[in-house]
């Protein structure tokens, strides 16, 4: 005791800590993030300014025909129309894609009758198939939406999968010990022991969902933020082609950080593990 | 009533090394009997057998040969007359407390104002009444290990089955468990199988000691403690343990192998 009581002397004085404590405090991530997209954005129109407009275009002249484009409503009409197909294919992808990567992780013999198809499916060139898919759907709607599927299925679906088999065999012999059946094992131990990998896949197909919806715009009936897309490119007029490409990639973000927020939701459990809560 | 028994079970593996199959004899016709409210401790070194032997018995493995009864009747796969405690516990990290031990009888068909009555009874038994709400990951080792006790107790089944439970935590929290689980086998008399690689251990807690090496039962010996056993401290310094916990020794020593 004597030792320890010694022990715990030694270090600094405790009333020193709390001060070096707020001194340290880490600048939270959100000021990081402004500083560094303010950073990009001056560098950015200063450079851009000495590119040709044809080549290049700069923030504050996108800006510009982002207010433009905006004004007029067709900003948002095209919004509208390129969201439905997304969110039509996007939920589809994750409604199918979830179970079947359970199944396929869980059952053996779906493993080894649907593996294969969904490793191949994640490297399909789906850009080639489009005209195919064009023939079978039709220029429409329903062909937007089965590319988006299509694109975003393959990630859910192979993280779910990966997520089940990394479920530590012990938490499903506890299911075993208690008599569970099959059914109760895979909804309440295995679901939830891979809803991180669920989320991880959902994020991930964000990213190829949004690209998925401009190439089926591109491809199929020009529609949406897709044609704008080109409609301004064909024009020499760079700084609006940027304005659905900009608006895109800021949606993407805040598609992430919503499914973020939806996992310490669903999920409170995983970030206090991983010690992130207080972030 | 609850007793269980192994008959003649035996277990074999079969591994690929190094492109080569083989096979091991993880258990050589393995018989002993739980009886009703004794505590049996299996000890053995790493790789004797034992964790097999209780997973078999559990349910959780097939054996190769032989059978094992509970109450006399054979079972096959695992049942909710033997109770399994884990490890390392392994409570479902996105439990409560509380959810966890509900878990257990849920599977057992409990529904209601009972199923959470029940689990709070098993969780103020073992002395967590304060911590229901808490997830795993807020919980001690010791703590958890108490939830796993707890879920396991309160299927109330007719056999416990302990798998080292208590081998992962630190030695205080160790002594203070093994006092627990004196304290609950007093209140319910369990029938408890016991496996540890822990010399004291086997000696404080069992009424007799299974020594395994490699598949097959050493000895059986019977611990001259009475019970109830109270202070383990003090039973630890009485000439009856140090006698148990040499011949222990001895029997797992006895013409050594050369396996060290």
């Amino acid at each position: 005791m004597v030792e320890i009581a010694g022990r715990t002397a030694s270090p600094p004085a405790a009333p020193a800590e709390p001060d070096t404590e707020a001194r340290r405090r880490p600048l939270p991530a959100w000021v990081i993030t402004t500083a560094s997209v303010v950073v990009l954005l001056l560098v950015w129109e200063f450079f851009g300014r000495d590119i040709n407009p044809v080549f290049g275009s700069y923030p504050s002249q996108i800006a510009i025909a982002f207010v433009d484009l905006a004004r007029s409503g067709k900003l948002w009409a095209a919004l509208a129309d390129s969201l439905q197909p997304f969110a039509a294919g996007y939920a589809l992808a994750i409604v199918i894609g979830v179970p079947l990567g359970l199944v396929i992780g869980r059952f053996r013999v779906v493993e080894a009758a649907l593996g294969i198809y969904v490793t191949a499916g994640y490297a399909m060139p789906l850009i080639a198939l489009v005209p195919l898919l064009v023939l079978w759907l039709g220029l429409g709607f329903k062909v937007k939406v089965a590319t988006v599927f299509l694109m975003s299925i393959f990630p859910i679906c192979i993280n779910t999968w990966l997520g089940v088999t990394a479920v530590p065999k012990t938490l499903i012999e506890v299911g075993k010990s208690f008599v569970a059946p099959d059914s109760v094992i895979l909804r309440r131990i295995i679901l939830p022991a891979t809803l991180p990998y669920i989320m991880a896949g959902i994020r991930l197909a964000v990213g190829r969902a949004v690209v998925a919806m401009v190439i089926a715009e591109f491809l199929t009936s020009i529609s949406g933020l897709g044609a704008i897309i080109i409609n301004s490119a064909n024009n020499f007029d760079t700084a609006t082609m940027f304005v659905p490409i900009v608006l895109l990639m800021v949606m993407a973000i805040g598609l992430n950080w919503l499914i973020g927020w939806v996992e310490r939701l669903v999920a409170p459990w995983q970030a206090e593990i991983a010690g992130r809560d207080q972030e | 009533m609850g007793e269980v028994s192994l008959i003649d079970v035996s277990k074999r593996f079969t591994l690929r090394v190094a492109g080569e199959i083989q096979t091991v004899q993880a258990l050589s016709k393995v018989s002993f009997t739980v009886r009703d409210g004794e505590i049996v401790s299996l000890i053995g070194p790493s790789g004797c057998g034992k964790t097999t032997a209780l997973r078999i018995a559990m349910g959780l493995e097939t054996a190769s040969g032989g059978r094992v009864t509970v109450d006399g009747r054979e079972v096959a796969g695992c049942g909710h007359d033997r109770g399994m405690v884990f490890q390392h516990a392994e409570l479902l990290p996105w439990l409560t407390a509380l959810q966890n031990v509900m878990f257990g009888l849920e599977m057992k068909g409990m529904r209601g104002d009972v199923l959470r009555d029940t689990a709070a009874r098993y969780l103020d038994l073992v002395g967590l009444k304060d911590s229901r709400n808490r997830r795993p990951h807020q919980l001690s080792g010791g703590m958890k290990q108490r939830v796993g006790i707890a879920r396991a107790l309160a299927i109330d089944p007719k056999v416990l089955l302990m798998d080292e439970p208590f081998g992962a935590l630190d030695a205080q929290t160790r002594e203070t468990m093994q006092e627990e689980l004196m304290r609950l086998h007093e209140r319910t008399k369990k029938t408890i199988l016991f496996v540890t690689h822990d010399l004291d251990e086997a000696a404080l807690i069992a009424d007799r000691i299974v020594v395994m090496r490699e598949g097959r039962i050493q000895e059986v010996m019977q611990v001259p403690l009475p019970r109830p056993r109270g202070d383990l401290g003090r039973t630890r310094g009485t000439k009856e343990f140090a006698d148990t916990r040499y011949r222990v020794w001895q029997a797992l020593h006895a013409d050594a192998p050369t396996m060290h």
